[in-house]
């Protein structure tokens, strides 16, 4: 387990990278990281890596204080974004590389060597070098090496953003399921919340050096607890548009809609932010009171459903909300006045950035171990 | 014409490089074809050999390879070449540009500042100063150790002259092997810093492998810079009795002090001979470098 207290990480020149951060990770836990460019994460997984030296805080890795204890005493494995392979060794030396440092002994370290490219399928290519291996092989030399020296817990920087769109997908279920036979301790960073939600037990989101929210994918994808998560989470954006409470029901552009549970009692004129993922709309083409009015704007392909940008229907600039519908119905057309209808059951209602009805504090649920 | 993509016609395209050509060959190779030519002359600087040369065959080079000065003087060549350049200026300027990349920004640009400044300044200036730190008498040197008395200079020729040739061109080492070490990816240094590996296992397993045809040029320039340097003339004079008394020394010694200009160009093509040497013996190591034991595969990383 990796546990981190009071972590602060200051810049000279006076940036903080990490803002007294706290968080607890579980034994066998595939944690992502999770964040937009500078929030601070590769800093964070630098510093667990020893890397980079806090200015504030501990370090603990296996029940054990890391925080003064250089990188290659930390017993942890790292893979990069641009995998690090030494070009003037051959795949067999790369991944034994850890080993030899360590001093194992030359048999041992072939055979150690020759058994984990097995396992990855890279066994027919020992004696390549890295520049004679496709982007996928060299990415998974990366990860053998890291597997070789049996680490206490893997650390991974974005190592599936330099493969290509359809590779990528391939190397993030083989290396899930990796993860899941070997039960090592992992951090993944990445910028990419799909890559995220579909690999890890737990999401932290990170934002200005601080954890926005902690939790299972299905709660960071179901109740993002800020709009930044919010807006952060799913492969469309999460609508979020400006309203206020009157008479027991939500106005929100041009639409007046029951309020979620939490969000019930506001009081009159108390301005809100009402939330729905574009997948847990519908759209009608009857005027409806709780729906939002608008035109057809844009209808984006996705293959199995459609992407409906609605414009305001009294001109106006930019879009106003967006629906994934079914692709049965045939695309609309451009231009049709329509009503984007959020279902009640779906909908987050944010006041002053953060959800109604969260926890008091947004305390990190608890880790669940895999294995 | 295929390969004539300006589109200028052989003419015109001969036109065009004839000027570059004129100046190579009236400031290269005549001077060195000249060279060859009085090398096998009694030419001399003065006296009726200065105005009717008699041709006298290979004897200026039976000469030189037989004199005694000759090949004391190339032996203490070797030791000025190994001591200063290779031992000292590439080393040193190696460390300099490790240690300055863990340094920050202002401090380091000072201490290349520093260190660059004894590159660009004028022999005939860096020389009065040293002889003015090393003078037997009022020298600076001899007041910082309380040594008064001790003449450096003809005491120590040759430490004078090494140690005088680091400090001088430590400079280009450093400032090429900071571009060398630029080309590290800091991931390589990292992976190999979490696996446990020690500062010199960095070196040996990530740092030297990268930076190898850096330094193979950076030893040929600074060999050959060094093989052919005059300047610790300005401080020893080659003395005291031919003790400090390196090859170029040697040359003018023999022929303008001499008046031999005969002997003289045959010991400098004799130089000539040996840089050549230098360059082949890199020339057949960097292309060993270039070859990789197996079939190079095409284009280097990013995915296929």
């Amino acid at each position: 387990m990796i546990s981190l207290r009071g972590l602060v990480k200051q810049f000279p020149g006076g940036v903080r990278a990490i803002d007294d951060l706290d968080l607890e990770i579980a034994g066998g836990e595939f944690l992502a990281l999770l964040g937009p460019s500078g929030c601070g994460k590769t800093t964070l997984l630098r510093t667990i890596a020893g890397l980079e030296t806090p200015t504030a805080g501990r370090v603990g890795i296996g029940g054990r204080d890391v925080t003064a204890l250089p990188p290659g005493r930390r017993d942890v494995a790292m893979v990069f974004q641009d995998y690090a392979l030494f070009p003037h060794m051959d795949v067999a030396a790369n991944i034994a590389y850890p080993l030899r440092v360590k001093r194992v002994g030359r048999a041992e370290r072939r055979a150690r060597a020759a058994a984990t490219a097995d396992r990855l399928g890279l066994s027919g290519l020992l004696e390549r070098r890295p520049a004679q291996l496709s982007g996928g092989q060299q990415q998974r030399v990366a990860l053998a090496r890291a597997i070789a020296c049996r680490p206490r817990a893997f650390l991974f920087d974005e190592p599936l953003s330099n493969l290509d769109a359809r590779l990528r997908l391939t190397a993030r279920t083989f290396l899930k399921r990796l993860q899941r036979e070997l039960s090592v301790t992992t951090v993944f960073v990445t910028h990419d919340q799909g890559e995220a939600l579909a690999l890890a037990d737990r999401v932290a989101v990170m934002s200005g050096g601080r954890l926005a929210q902690v939790g299972t994918p299905a709660e960071v994808f179901q109740r993002p607890l800020t709009t930044f998560v919010a807006s952060f989470i799913g492969a469309t954006p999460m609508n979020l548009l400006p309203g206020r409470a009157e008479g027991g029901a939500l106005l929100v552009a041009g639409a007046r809609l029951t309020p979620p549970g939490p969000a019930r009692g506001l009081p009159d004129g108390e301005p809100v932010t009402y939330g729905v993922r574009p997948e847990y709309a519908d759209l009608s083409f009857e005027p409806r009171e709780d729906g939002f009015p608008g035109r057809v704007g844009v209808v984006e392909n996705m293959g199995t459903a459609l992407l409906v940008t609605l414009e305001p229907a009294g001109g106006g600039d930019g879009p106003l909300v967006q629906v994934v519908v079914p692709e049965e119905g045939g695309e609309p057309a451009l231009g049709t006045p329509a009503w984007a209808v959020p279902r009640t059951s779906r909908a987050l209602v944010y006041r002053e950035g953060r959800l109604l009805g969260a926890p008091v504090a947004p305390a990190p649920a608890s880790a669940e171990p895999t294995a | 014409m295929g390969t004539d993509a300006a589109g200028l016609g052989r003419g015109r395209a001969m036109a065009f490089i004839l000027p570059a050509l004129v100046l190579i060959g009236v400031f290269l190779v005549f001077p060195a074809l000249w060279t060859v030519y009085l090398g096998l002359t009694d030419y001399r600087l003065t006296g009726l050999a200065a105005a009717e040369p008699r041709f006298v065959g290979l004897d200026n080079y039976a000469a030189a390879l037989t004199d005694a000065r000759f090949g004391s003087s190339l032996w203490l060549t070797v030791q000025f070449v190994l001591g200063s350049a290779v031992a000292g200026q590439a080393v040193l300027g190696f460390a300099v540009a490790w240690v300055a990349r863990g340094l920050r920004t202002p401090v380091r640009r000072a201490v290349e500042g520093l260190v660059l400044l004894s590159w660009i300044l004028p022999g005939s200036v860096v020389a009065f100063l040293w002889i003015a730190l090393l003078d037997r008498d009022g020298g600076t040197l001899n007041a910082l150790l309380n040594t008064p008395g001790t003449a450096w200079l003809l005491d120590h020729p040759m430490l004078s002259i090494i140690v005088f040739n680091i400090w001088r061109g430590t400079a280009f080492s450093m400032m090429l092997y900071s571009a060398a070490l630029e080309n590290v990816p800091p991931s390589h240094l990292e992976t190999a810093r979490l696996a446990g590996a020690s500062t010199a296992c960095q070196l040996g397993d990530v740092v030297l492998p990268r930076i190898k045809g850096h330094v193979l040029t950076n030893l040929l320039l600074i060999s050959l810079w060094t093989f052919n340097d005059f300047t610790p003339f300005l401080l020893t004079a080659g003395g005291p009795e031919g003790r400090s008394e390196i090859l170029p020394v040697y040359v003018y010694a023999i022929a303008l002090n001499g008046g031999r200009l005969g002997a003289g160009a045959a010991v400098s093509f004799l130089i000539l001979l040996i840089n050549l040497v230098f360059a082949l013996i890199y020339l057949r190591l960097l292309r060993a470098r270039n070859a990789p034991p197996t079939a190079a595969a095409p284009g280097g990383r990013g995915p296929v």
